[in-house]
């Protein structure tokens, strides 16, 4: 089997080091980068990130990574965005004013609704699921129980307008967080698959075999 | 499908904590008399192995001498540990933070500095975001009630209210409170849960309790008082419990975990 390799994007925002060391650890050989030259001929993109929604698109934007983004999320070839990294995925977020984002997956971020007994930012293990119908058959949860535990870090969350695009759902203070999205082969998980032990591990390695 | 009875609520987390002087994992009696238990690099490894949720390393010393030595230990375990970790001990600036991170760690634990100048907690979350910045607390009763904070692991006052503390640091801009409570740590006496109780559903950001767990009950009473998440290092380090048995435990008593 040829090696996989992966090409993580730095756009000067959050801590890529832990997916890096997790994508090594599944045996990819990792390129970072923030040249939009290294887009196109990517053979697939990891787009992490953890932060404000306006800081990821701007430092996204400075380093002109927004069109050749949008332009790989075309081709078929394997995108997997983390965390704030799934969420400029979606059309627009409305943390801290209205913002646009790389619009792949249609629909908006918006912030966990506040409800008693429960602390936002959302930080710790939570259960997922295949929205109803779903199979994970073929995308990077393949490997999973419906149920599994992964870990959370997030305030803001993203609301596809497609039910078609629900990849995993899950349930906090409430109400159905969108846990993974799905567009072809553009994947988006709100939790950190890096840090989430063995589980996460095996997204890894199914998002690198796809 | 989510099921209908999902709580949504998250999992109580079991955090491995590891208190490191030099090279050698160590663990205090009330934080006074040291005994050195091994590699920390091996102890982590095997921890994460067992189903840490969280792992957390301390330099015991670091603020005594204002130097950092986690560095390396981080390194050396980050490629191998994929739940997040946690360092603590000596860190005094916005670059401690970087090259923490820069090695691995996802959160770092300020306690003397923040006291000393609370604004580095403001300056450290705009730059990593708050979910990066833990704000430690070491709380001491005081005879006329309440508790104040300490700092260089409970060996000095500050004349700080530890429950006010704790609600300004959040405010400032911490994500997450440690909350140790210097009488209990190494006593293996059961955590303070009333200081739990103080500060736990005060704050807006999760809590995790830390000093004092002898046995599974203090762990789930904790976790029942307000605590979001537990270190534990007797219990382990000792091998009274691993992970999977404290877990394990906890589900008995009707507490969620990771599995």
């Amino acid at each position: 089997m040829t090696t996989p390799r992966v090409t993580v994007i730095d756009y000067g925002i959050g801590n890529l080091h832990s997916v890096v060391k997790a994508l090594r650890h599944e045996g990819a050989e990792v390129t970072v980068t923030s040249d939009p030259r290294d887009v196109p001929a990517a053979e697939r993109l990891v787009l992490p990130g953890v932060g404000a929604f306006a800081d990821g698109m701007k430092g996204l934007t400075e380093r002109g990574l927004v069109g050749p983004l949008r332009a790989f999320a075309e081709t078929g070839r394997p995108l997997l965005g983390i965390c704030l990294g799934m969420q400029l995925l979606l059309g627009e977020s409305e943390e801290y004013g209205r913002h646009e984002g790389l619009g792949i997956v249609p629909g908006r971020v918006v912030e966990i609704r506040r409800e008693a007994g429960f602390k936002v930012p959302q930080i710790g293990w939570n259960r997922i699921y295949p929205p109803n119908g779903k199979s994970w058959s073929g995308t990077p949860l393949g490997a999973l129980a419906e149920g599994a535990m992964v870990y959370f870090v997030h305030s803001f969350t993203a609301v596809p307008d497609r039910e078609e695009h629900r990849l995993a759902d899950s349930l906090y203070a409430g109400q159905r967080i969108s846990a993974a999205v799905r567009r072809g082969n553009v994947w988006g998980c709100q939790f950190h698959p890096e840090k989430s032990g063995t589980v996460g591990l095996a997204i890894l390695r199914q998002f690198l075999a796809a | 499908m989510i099921p209908a009875d999902a709580t949504g609520r998250l999992a109580s987390r079991v955090i491995a904590r590891l208190d490191i002087k030099g090279p050698n994992l160590v663990k205090g009696i009330q934080l006074e008399g040291l005994r050195v238990m091994g590699d920390p690099a091996e102890h982590a490894v095997r921890y994460y192995h067992e189903g840490a949720d969280e792992l957390l390393y301390f330099d015991i010393v670091a603020s005594l001498y204002e130097r950092n030595n986690l560095v390396d230990v981080v390194a050396r375990t980050a490629s191998q540990i994929f739940v997040p970790l946690t360092v603590g001990g000596g860190i005094r600036k916005v670059e401690d933070i970087t090259q923490l991170l820069r090695a691995g760690a996802d959160k770092v634990a300020i306690n003397t500095a923040a006291i000393r100048r609370p604004e580095l907690l403001t300056e450290a979350s705009r730059i990593f975001g708050a979910q990066c910045i833990v704000v430690s607390i070491e709380a001491k009763r005081r005879p006329q009630g309440g508790w104040e904070a300490y700092t260089d692991n409970g060996r000095e006052k500050t004349g700080v209210d530890a429950v006010e503390w704790a609600q300004l640091a959040v405010d400032l801009g911490a994500g997450e409170v440690l909350l140790t409570s210097v009488d209990m740590e190494g006593s293996r006496r059961g955590f303070d849960l009333e200081l739990m109780d103080a500060i736990g559903p005060r704050v807006g950001v999760p809590v995790i309790a830390c000093g004092g767990a002898g046995n599974i009950d203090h762990v789930a009473s904790a976790l029942r008082s307000g605590a979001d998440a537990v270190a534990v290092a007797s219990l382990l380090h000792y091998k009274t419990e691993t992970v999977g048995s404290i877990k394990r435990g906890l589900r008995d008593r009707g507490l969620e975990v990771r599995e």
